[in-house]
């Protein structure tokens, strides 16, 4: 009786589901690493934010080109130079059907304030948020905040009344190892609803017919199911086997064999990002050096031989394959205040670099621990191990801790590190969000702990410009002061490929984050 | 035969004790607990709290009795890395790894029994030659090295089959079951040949070797002598006596196909207890690592104690002595 | 399992010149050691030199493709490793590994089956009860239990520096029990015979008995088991370090090898993942054939 019943059951399934598949648009991508969490606020890590713009929407949303459009907010004007108003979409429902309305912008906002937050350094500037009427909205700011507008886009907009149901109105404590209802479950205004999350194995979308942004973007995906596959060869093989429609992360040696199978389309852009390693100089001693009372990275003779030592063009010649730029600032192309002029690596001199430590005290060198993340950039593990053979030939001898990212970004957050390979994608478009993250000493993702007032200076001082030329010279300014001051080993630029299947277009985004309310099934 | 049973028993009852102390000692001594849900940076107060709330201060004795108590009642506590609850995550992944360990399981013992008896028969044809070959390169060749090899043949070069993943699950219950879509099973060949081809050539030298062995005995050559067919004789008299030993070894076998499963679901990237726990090692895991190991030490247990019993019931000489 | 060996060590040779399987396996077996053993000579550079590796060099072809390279006659790799030297040093590692912890099982395994099979009693129920007890479970998962719970004891930085010891240590213990079953059956079946129980009249001290007498008879058997039980230590090592808890990449043995040579399976770079896997099936088919040779002529029985 029993067996017949679960027969039945999944023979019935079975036809639900075979029908359903054939009237329905599936997309089905990979990734290698999976999003770290579902709190969107918790995170400001790409795949998490990748999940949060399918699900929830911020004020202003962006576009694939990175051009800001309204989100939840249909227009905004600045009432005075510290305060911005905004004006709600009218009639948006959640997906759990709860109306939309400015208390759930200021709840989320002050969500995003929160000590457990990773997004509270880009929104540092918002000293208030007040409800003025239920469709309207005001941000009040500490001083003018010339960029206030991009930063808020990172600020997705979460139910006041769903989270405190849930217990979730205060933001995960990742590096806490916490568990909330919100790791798993997300409520949000987006073009898709979140169906099926399971970490590390599969997470499914289904659309949201009720999306208020349906009738501009049009779009026909019925259904996402992502895969993480670590595995790079595994993920090319689900490509070419035909089991996946996109693939964000195509490793850069295969991208040949994928073309030449004549089923995938291979779209490349330079992405507003900078791969680098840091140096902790701040630190009294290393603490993986068995040089002891003195931090042999608080010498900028150092940082420089450092800098010497890496050859950035074998490292994009032969690790990416040229599918990355040498970089030799952390503001990346396509962000304001990119300056080529001075985005060049110090040339590389191996006899140069052993001279310079030679002349900081260190003619033999010292030992130190490189750490590494295996599976968030592209190629991340062997120019890690490329990286060691190279500081060995001037005597540096780092030993490498290869780590998953959820292990990894604790420890640059944490500063439990002395020397890591990091990476930084805009947030905004605008130079200031690379300086003020990678140099301001409050910022969770510095780990350098480099000290230097007058940079810090021009960097505040960029935050509050107006004036638009003015401020120009304070981003070159701060960006060249923190390239000559070596504290990083700029490493390159990389260039975003996607492959995707004939037949499927997914537009492809210049920060790497996909936006699937834009791509489609048909041409 | 009362006695035999009780030995085991209590056998099985020392081997559950003892992979419980072992995770418990895990669980608790490797790393800090406390740093490990609290973060570096937590207060002298909260962990002191902590602490008390985990009865870390409690004794050895009292630690370990309310350790297993947890265990028995499936609670193993908080992954570290994936911040959910272990048992449900053990029990997301468990329907995985039994699906495919049954399923090669059935095709190792099909195949390997089958091709055993061919080649014990015909010892001299040049096809059981060939077989016997390959089945040592077989044994010799790594399962993740065999992996590899079928992925890039089948699901690259050929396109035949995925080479990834389960295809299409189906919830039953709390069961998921990639058994009944076309998906589904297309998705289970590749692994499941993968993991039972070692199996497979070990089963299949077994059956083979036992066959010669029973087919050289006397009473095979008195049958013969009496004028049975040697259909009748291979069937009838070789076959079931070859069959003890053959059905002890697969029950074994089936241990070991749950241990390489862990290999097989790292290269098809199967979302299984296998894959769950290889990461867990590379993590320092330990909240999984301590629960996998005591559910596997279950299953071994009961698959022995399985073993056992069914060994007792076919073979009439140990019937003979209990009664 | 107690049978008394048919065959002697003394009257193998004979058999051996005379069995074309054992001659060649023991020839290609040969070859590996000899090639692990003199890698430092052989070799052109050392692959575990970070130093000694130049990006440049990176993905050179074998020999006899276009791009091919006189330095670099199997190719090298992502990184500029040279594969032969790699091989010949990744080859070495896997050996080292698999013939320590082949020792240490049999060490361990060899003498609680002594003690177990001649002082008999309440020890030697404890010690075959747990024998059996690990028997249940499959070496390759104690194998993985031990080297996690090593991972998740030993501070990350030192990881790398011990993880050979580690590897030894962690398939060593997995496989004592097969030794000390077979010993001590055999052991027990000595200790019956009369000249063990004439010595023990004339008063010889028990580790002496064990040591001069009873030993040398066990030898052959644990010599079969241990030659069987290598193949099985090298796989075991290789899908350690294929699952990415064994040899690090900064010291590949074979496994680590083919683990990082997996990534250009589809790239066209071929070699760097075909001719690791190529060795380590062909030295473990080598030790396989060898060992099961030695097994049908020394003891048929055993099994």
């Amino acid at each position: 009786m029993f067996t017949t019943s679960i027969v039945r059951a999944a023979a019935l399934s079975l036809v639900l589901l075979s029908s359903a598949a054939r009237a329905e648009n599936v997309l089905r991508w990979a990734s290698q690493g999976d999003a770290m969490t579902m709190d969107s606020h918790s995170q400001n890590e790409g795949q998490t934010r990748t999940f949060a713009q399918q699900v929830e929407d911020a004020l202003i949303n962006r576009k694939p080109d990175l051009t800001k459009v309204p989100g939840l907010a249909v227009s905004w004007k600045l009432v005075d130079p510290k305060t911005w108003e905004f004006k709600l979409r009218a009639g948006v429902k959640f997906h759990d059907g709860r109306a939309f309305t400015a208390d759930d912008v200021v709840f989320s906002f002050k969500r995003a304030l929160m000590p457990t937050s990773d997004l509270k350094d880009l929104i540092s500037s918002v000293s208030d948020i007040v409800a003025v009427d239920p469709l309207t909205v005001r941000i009040l700011t500490k001083a003018p905040d010339p960029i206030l507008l991009d930063e808020i886009t990172n600020i997705f907009i979460m139910s006041r009344g769903w989270s405190e149901e849930h217990k979730v109105a205060v933001p995960q404590n990742y590096n806490g190892g916490e568990e909330t209802y919100a790791v798993r479950h997300k409520n949000g205004t987006g073009p898709f609803k979140l169906d099926l999350r399971e970490p590390d194995v599969r997470t499914v979308m289904v659309k949201n017919p009720d999306w208020w942004g349906l009738k501009d973007e049009p779009h026909n995906i019925d259904r996402i199911i992502y895969t993480p596959i670590k595995n790079p060869a595994t993920r090319v093989a689900a490509l070419l086997s035909g089991e996946l429609d996109f693939l964000l992360d195509p490793p850069v040696q295969d991208i040949a064999r994928i073309e030449s199978s004549g089923m995938f389309k291979i779209e490349r852009a330079v992405s507003p990002w900078t791969i680098f390693f840091g140096m902790n100089s701040g630190r009294v001693e290393l603490a993986s050096s068995s040089v002891k009372g003195k931090n042999p990275f608080a010498d900028i003779r150092v940082r420089r031989a450092m800098n010497m030592a890496i050859d950035v063009n074998s490292i994009t010649q032969r690790i990416m394959r040229g599918f990355a730029q040498p970089a030799g600032n952390l503001v990346p192309p396509g962000v304001h205040g990119y300056d080529k002029s001075i985005d060049t690596h110090l040339a590389f001199d191996a006899d140069g670099a052993k001279k310079l430590l030679a002349e900081a005290g260190y003619p033999n060198g010292f030992d130190v621990r490189l750490d590494c993340p295996n599976d968030r950039y592209l190629n991340d593990e062997p120019i890690c191990q490329a990286a060691v053979g190279m500081l060995a030939r001037i005597g540096v001898k780092a030993t490498l801790d290869l780590k998953p990212r959820t292990l990894h970004f604790p420890k640059v957050q944490t500063k439990q590190t002395d020397f890591y390979m990091y990476g930084w994608g805009t947030d905004t478009t605008d130079a200031h969000n690379h300086l003020y993250f990678l140099a301001a000493p409050e910022s969770v993702s510095n780990a350098t702990q480099y000290t230097d007032k007058t940079l810090f200076d021009l960097i505040n001082a960029m935050a509050v410009e107006i004036d638009p030329a003015k401020r120009d010279l304070l981003i070159k300014d701060a960006s060249t002061r923190l390239r000559d001051a070596y504290s990083y080993i700029p490493l390159y630029h990389p260039e975003i490929a996607w492959a995707t299947r004939k037949g499927v277009t997914v537009p492809i985004t210049l920060d790497n984050l996909p936006h699937f309310a834009y791509a489609r099934f048909g041409n | 035969m009362a006695r035999h049973l009780l030995r085991r028993l209590i056998q099985a009852a020392a081997v559950m004790i003892l992979a419980a102390l072992v995770a418990f000692l895990l669980f608790n001594y490797v790393g800090d607990p406390v740093s490990n849900m609290l973060g570096q940076e937590a207060s002298r107060e909260s962990r002191e709290a902590l602490r008390d709330q985990l009865g870390l201060n409690d004794s050895f004795i009292v630690q370990f009795a309310r350790f297993a108590g947890h265990a028995v009642e499936g609670d193993f506590g908080i992954s570290y890395r994936l911040q959910r609850p272990v048992a449900a995550l053990i029990v997301e992944r468990l329907p995985a790894t039994v699906e495919l360990v049954l399923a090669s399981a059935l095709f190792a013992v099909v195949l390997g029994v089958g091709l055993g008896i061919f080649t014990a028969i015909r010892r001299e044809s040049w096809i059981s030659r060939v077989i016997l070959a390959v089945s040592l390169v077989g044994v010799s060749l790594p399962t993740f090295v065999i992996g590899i090899g079928l992925i890039y043949l089948f699901a690259v070069t050929l396109g035949w089959l995925p080479s990834f993943g389960r295809g299409d699950v189906v919830a039953v219950g709390w069961w998921s079951t990639g058994l009944v879509t076309a998906s589904g099973l297309k998705a289970l060949i590749l692994p499941a040949v993968t993991l039972g081809l070692f199996q497979m050539t070990f089963i299949l030298r077994l059956v083979r070797a036992e066959m010669l062995d029973v087919l050289g005995a006397d009473f095979i050559r008195t049958a013969r002598a009496m004028g049975l067919t040697e259909r009748m004789i291979n069937m009838k008299y070789a076959l079931k006596n070859a069959g003890l030993p053959v059905i002890t070894i697969i029950g074994l076998k089936l241990g070991e196909l749950i241990a390489f499963s862990i290999v097989t679901e790292t290269v098809f990237q199967w979302p299984g207890m296998g894959l769950l726990f290889i990461q867990a090692v590379s993590f320092a895991d330990i909240p999984i690592m301590a629960a996998y190991l005591f559910m596997v030490a279950f299953v071994f247990v009961a698959i022995n104690l399985i073993v056992d019993l069914l060994y007792v019931a076919l073979d009439p000489r140990l019937r003979g002595r209990a009664a | 399992m107690s049978d008394a060996p048919l065959t002697t060590p003394g009257t193998l040779w004979p058999r051996f010149r005379r069995s074309k399987i054992a001659v060649g396996a023991t020839m290609v077996t040969a070859i590996i050691v000899l090639g692990g053993l003199l890698a430092p000579l052989l070799a052109s550079q050392n692959p575990f030199d970070p130093a000694a590796l130049d990006l440049s060099n990176s993905l050179i072809p074998p020999l006899w493709r276009a791009g091919g390279d006189a330095r670099f006659l199997l190719g090298s790799d992502d990184q500029g490793r040279d594969m032969l030297s790699a091989l010949l040093y990744g080859s070495r590692i896997s050996l080292i590994v698999g013939i320590a912890s082949v020792i240490f099982a049999a060490v361990l395994g060899v003498a609680v089956g002594l003690v177990a099979g001649y002082r008999g009693g309440w020890l030697d129920t404890l010690a075959m009860r747990l024998a059996d007890v690990q028997l249940t479970i499959p070496a390759i998962l104690i194998a993985l239990m031990v080297d996690g719970l090593a991972r998740a004891a030993l501070p990350p930085a030192t990881h790398d520096a011990v993880a050979i010891y580690v590897l030894i240590f962690s398939i060593g213990i997995a496989d004592w029990p097969q030794y000390a079953r077979v010993v001590r059956a055999a052991t027990a079946v000595q200790k019956t015979l009369g000249y063990v129980s004439a010595a023990r009249v004339m008063g010889v001290p028990a580790p002496i008995i064990v040591l001069r007498h009873i030993l040398p008879n066990v030898l052959t058997s644990v010599m079969v088991l241990a030659t069987l039980g290598l193949a099985l230590a090298i796989i075991s090592e290789a899908t350690l370090s294929f699952l990415g808890v064994g040899m690090p990449p900064t010291a590949p043995s074979l496994g680590t090898l083919i683990r990082i040579g997996n990534n250009f399976l589809f790239s066209g770079e071929w070699w760097i993942t075909l001719f690791p896997s190529l060795t380590l099936v062909i030295l473990a088919l080598a030790v396989n054939m060898l060992g099961d040779w030695l097994r049908d002529a020394l003891n048929p029985k055993l099994r």
